[in-house]
């Protein structure tokens, strides 16, 4: 009898090639007879969903229909820029440089920010830098809790839960940065009559690891059904530069490098997709335990997390709700 | 007002706009999504102004704050425990 294959990173395989060529085709259907728009705009991050995206749609419209934002602010990681650049010129991209930190000193969102960590690290201030990160849900199996790590000018860190109302105000303060983002790549794109190009995988598109009307908002989002190592596989066929396709996920948005998994996903982003594949696929949290080095308990609590946040996010998604259907298309 | 009838209004008045609907004392919160994970900080915060007394972190479980009975135990606990000469456990942040 022909033994069961077992359940392995093999599953989230494609056929590069293929995908590059139905995502290009998808993305042409789309723009022409929904979006309507002549090119897009993509924010460049120097991250891989960025770099692909870009790529795609520069393989489905034309180079020239592409242009990429590039636009670091103060907290962003020195070789963000660098990357972005890299990955633009690889590409053949029009790129606009817009350094952000002064319409966020406009706003507030770094004195909002310092503000409300000062009420629970009060010496925090000039010199000083921070990121928030979560409960690992292996070692905490309850509620999860947000931490805030603070380093002092010194370099000494401290860490302390976050209470109710300083975690709010830095996430809103925080949240500026993907808006301003966002406002941006709207403006270029009204003016060059373009579409805005979304960047999120799977993972994120799946979890709501986005800001509502920020990095969330976009009229077209290619890569939104692809978990991360495949965007990982197109990004090798699509010749993304080695530097961005060996640079771990990161959010980049906090003055202290904070990995996407301190912040968002109990896992790395490697484990974190065989778990949700399994999930999506109704494969046993036994079959995955193996794959993805866990105990099937373990594996059985990402699945509930999993769960959970689509739940608490399920809002993100929403388009404004009306009390009343109108009928417009 | 007892301890649980003033958890229960907070709940009734923060997370369901003052209309107690179904809400039972044993509804746990989480199943019937009444409260999320920020509520739940939401939650800890009133239960810490209120009552002062500190939650730690290994005390952020379902078993403690999941519905309106578990929290009136957990906080008439702590209380007790504080009476009874016990410090309570946790940074009352």
């Amino acid at each position: 009898m022909k033994k069961k294959k077992e359940f392995g990173k093999e599953v989230l395989l494609l056929d590069p090639e293929k995908e590059a060529g139905r995502i290009c085709a998808r993305i042409r259907e789309i723009m022409l007879t929904r979006v309507k728009r002549h090119g897009v705009v993509v924010g460049l991050s120097g991250g891989i969903d960025s770099s692909v995206t870009a790529a795609l749609a520069a393989r489905a419209l034309g180079r020239e229909r592409v242009v990429g934002l590039e636009m670091p602010e103060r907290h962003s990681a020195q070789e963000t820029l660098t990357l972005s650049g890299m990955v633009a010129a690889s590409l053949g991209i029009e790129t606009v440089v817009a350094e952000i930190s002064g319409m966020l000193e406009a706003v507030g969102c770094y004195g909002k920010y310092d503000e409300a960590v000062r009420t629970v690290v009060p010496g925090y201030g000039e010199g000083w830098k921070s990121k928030i990160v979560i409960s690992n849900n292996m070692e905490h199996p309850g509620f999860t809790l947000f931490h805030l790590v603070a380093q002092d000018a010194g370099g000494a860190t401290s860490t302390v839960r976050l209470p109710f109302k300083p975690y709010m105000e830095i996430v809103a303060a925080t949240n500026f940065k993907q808006r301003i983002r966002k406002m941006l790549e709207y403006y270029h794109a009204d003016r060059l009559n373009f579409a805005v190009a979304g960047t999120p995988n799977r993972l994120e598109y799946d979890q709501g690891f986005f800001v509502k009307l920020g990095d969330g908002a976009a009229d077209i989002k290619p890569i939104a059904h692809l978990y991360k190592s495949q965007v990982y596989q197109l990004a090798e066929y699509l010749g993304i530069p080695e530097e961005i396709r060996k640079r771990r996920p990161t959010t980049d948005t906090y003055s202290l490098s904070q990995g996407q998994d301190e912040f968002y996903f109990s896992l790395p982003y490697e484990q974190m997709d065989l778990c949700l594949f399994a999930k999506n696929n109704n494969v046993p949290a036994q079959s995955v335990a193996a794959a993805v080095g866990l105990e099937p308990e373990q594996v059985r609590m990402v699945f509930r997390d999993i769960e959970v946040k689509r739940s608490s996010t399920r809002y993100l998604h929403l388009p404004p709700l009306l009390v009343e259907d109108i009928a417009w298309e | 007002m007892s301890l649980q009838e003033d958890i229960r209004s907070f709940i009734i008045e923060n997370f369901l706009f003052g209309d107690a609907g179904g809400l039972n004392n044993d509804s746990s919160f989480i199943k019937e999504g009444i409260v999320d994970s920020t509520g739940i900080l939401q939650l800890v915060a009133f239960i810490q102004e209120q009552y002062l007394v500190g939650v730690a972190d290994e005390e952020l479980i379902p078993e403690n704050l999941d519905s309106v009975s578990k929290v009136a135990a957990f906080v008439e606990g702590k209380k007790r425990l504080a009476l009874e000469g016990g410090a309570a456990t946790g940074e009352a942040t």
